[in-house]
């Protein structure tokens, strides 16, 4: 549905993005992570055709971004960092506007409003001014915006942002159940998020992509070792030694919190039950083992943290899963 | 509806929430009808002179009424009409939406037109309810209604151009107090070439710098005259201000 080949952008001597390339499949969802200014928001005007790239092509269902921008608008819903609504407008009245700008009209258009309307339960505030809504309210009227006539590609800019907690939830499942039927591209700061809704991920930093997978081979490629945690309630003075001395165990830290113990072993190998039958007969008094997974922030942390050490083409290599680990 | 149509209808809705169309519609017909009022009064105190000195009198309200209330309307409509199009494009700069009307399926030149037209059809709707003045003015006394309707046309077009200029200057910044001094500067330049004509004298290049600025084009009007010359004036300006308005409009993408 999205295919964007080697894109460019500059500004002056800025540059924005640097031969980013990457697709999108029918109904699946692409999340987009990065730190503030790594070129997110550009690539998505580029392929709302807001703006043009400099160089390379950006194709959206089929048609040329630079060449028939018309037939890309009409597919595409959009919601920008802000949402784009007007404040002295009606809830109703402005996805009336909305609906009208896209050639919605009669009942088809009442109908979509309704849809939309109940499907991000705006219900109770369709007749007030959306100047006078939170801005949670205002982030679902945008989201309503985008998906008013149902486009095929939904590109969402930091789509939960403003919302409270049982509202994120919400959106979530409703990007969840988009997915399948829409192509989605959503970027967020949030990296649950990411992990939540999305089937693929790319991280985006300082104008390059810097890895694209699925969440979890993301995290699975960059783990180095098996991280275990231990908590015990009444540690000896050579708990730190035994530890050790346990096979395949390669380094121990106690953490700030008493009894509290950190463990690097050897990748592939669960040590949990050995640490837990040594645990039980020094009668430390286990209380909690569990083994830590690297996150996907830990994984976007390491990615992005070192970029300038990174040449692009490395990088993307490095993300691929035959290759060794970073 | 057409996007035309659609944008237009936001437009006019936008309009009649926000207090700037009372503000600004109360202000010009006050001052409108209150120089209206003015030159009645004078007209009605040169009458009672003529009276007095000949035992009759012949008024000529076209004169003496309608002549001098255009020509004071013109600088009226030039401080008001910039505050109506401020907003347009500078306001949709500022609030972000403007990044959604350029990736909605509408054409710039649609936006322009839409956005033009909404503010233009304010603008005859307080024209309009200064039209209450002549048709309270015909009950009393008599005058030409010929000079009067081409006056009306003359500030139909002249609104028009202002409306235009105003409407470049907003797409230009995202600062609506910029954008209506922008155009207010704009507008007395185009006001003030007439005299650097007249200064040129009667050759080529003051010929073409009064020509440049609407006041003789305007005056025509008033006068009762309508020429094709004038016509072709005000249309090819106002569709250069809404071309530029396009070009200015299209280019923000680039940035």
């Amino acid at each position: 549905m999205i295919e964007v080949q080697k894109i460019t952008k500059r500004y002056g001597q800025h540059t924005a993005l640097d031969r980013v390339s990457f697709s999108v499949a029918k109904g699946e969802v692409l999340a987009f992570l990065g730190p503030n200014g790594a070129g997110k928001t550009t690539t998505m005007r580029i392929l709302t055709c807001f703006m043009p790239a400099t160089e390379g092509i950006a194709r959206v269902a089929g048609f040329d971004c630079a060449d028939h921008p018309m037939e890309v608008k009409r597919r595409i819903g959009y919601l920008p960092e802000t949402p784009p609504v007007y404040l002295e407008l009606t809830v109703t009245e402005y996805l009336q506007f909305v609906g009208r700008l896209r050639g919605l009209s009669g009942k088809i258009l009442t109908l979509a409003m309704q849809r939309e309307i109940e499907r991000l339960a705006l219900g109770t505030v369709q007749q007030r001014l959306i100047g006078n809504l939170s801005r949670g309210y205002r982030q679902r009227v945008g989201l309503a915006q985008a998906l008013l006539h149902d486009p095929q590609i939904l590109i969402l800019d930091e789509p939960t942002v403003g919302l409270d907690p049982k509202q994120i939830i919400e959106i979530r499942e409703l990007i969840k159940n988009l997915a399948g039927s829409h192509s989605v591209i959503l970027s967020t700061h949030i990296l649950p998020e990411a992990t939540a809704v999305c089937q693929r991920v790319v991280i985006i930093s300082g104008g390059h992509i810097v890895a694209e997978d699925t969440p979890e081979q993301l995290s699975a490629r960059l783990r180095q070792s098996e991280k275990i945690s231990l908590t015990v309630k009444s540690p000896a003075s050579d708990t730190i030694g035994s530890l050790k001395a346990v096979q395949g165990v390669q380094n121990v830290f106690a953490s700030d919190a008493p009894g509290t113990y950190l463990l690097e072993c050897e990748l592939g190998r669960d040590i949990r039950e050995e640490v837990a039958r040594l645990a039980v007969a020094s009668k430390w008094g286990l209380l909690e083992l569990k083994a830590i997974s690297m996150t996907l922030e830990d994984v976007f942390l390491q990615l992005t943290r070192h970029e300038e050490g990174f040449a692009p083409d490395a990088v993307v290599a490095s993300a691929d899963p035959a290759s060794p680990s970073v | 509806m057409t996007p035309v149509q659609a944008i237009i209808a936001k437009e006019l809705r936008s309009y009649f929430v926000s207090p700037v169309v009372y503000a600004v519609g109360s202000v010009f017909l006050l001052t409108v009808g209150l120089l209206a009022y003015l030159y009645v009064v004078f007209a009605g105190s040169q009458a009672i002179q003529l009276v007095q000195m000949q035992g009759s009198a012949q008024l000529n309200l076209n004169d003496l009424v309608f002549r001098n209330l255009f020509a004071s309307t013109r600088f009226i409509l030039l401080i008001i009409l910039p505050i109506l199009t401020m907003r347009l494009f500078a306001e949709e700069r500022k609030l972000r939406t403007f990044e959604f009307l350029l990736t909605s399926p509408i054409r710039v030149n649609e936006i322009v037109v839409g956005k033009f037209m909404g503010v233009f059809f304010v603008f005859l709707g307080l024209l309009g309810l200064t039209g209450l003045m002549p048709l309270t003015l015909a009950l009393f006394s008599d005058f030409d209604w010929y000079p009067v309707l081409t006056g009306y046309l003359g500030l139909i077009l002249l609104g028009a151009l202002f409306l235009s200029v105003g409407v470049l200057a907003s797409a230009l910044t995202e600062n609506q107090i910029v954008a209506a001094f922008a155009s207010i500067g704009l507008l007395l330049v185009l006001w003030l070439l007439a005299g650097l004509g007249s200064l040129l004298g009667d050759t080529t290049i003051g010929q073409a710098v009064s020509y440049l600025s609407f006041m003789d084009h305007y005056d025509h009007l008033v006068r009762g005259l309508i020429d094709t010359k004038d016509l072709v004036y005000f249309f090819s300006a106002l569709i250069l201000m809404l071309f530029l308005s396009h070009r200015v409009v299209d280019s923000a993408r680039w940035k």
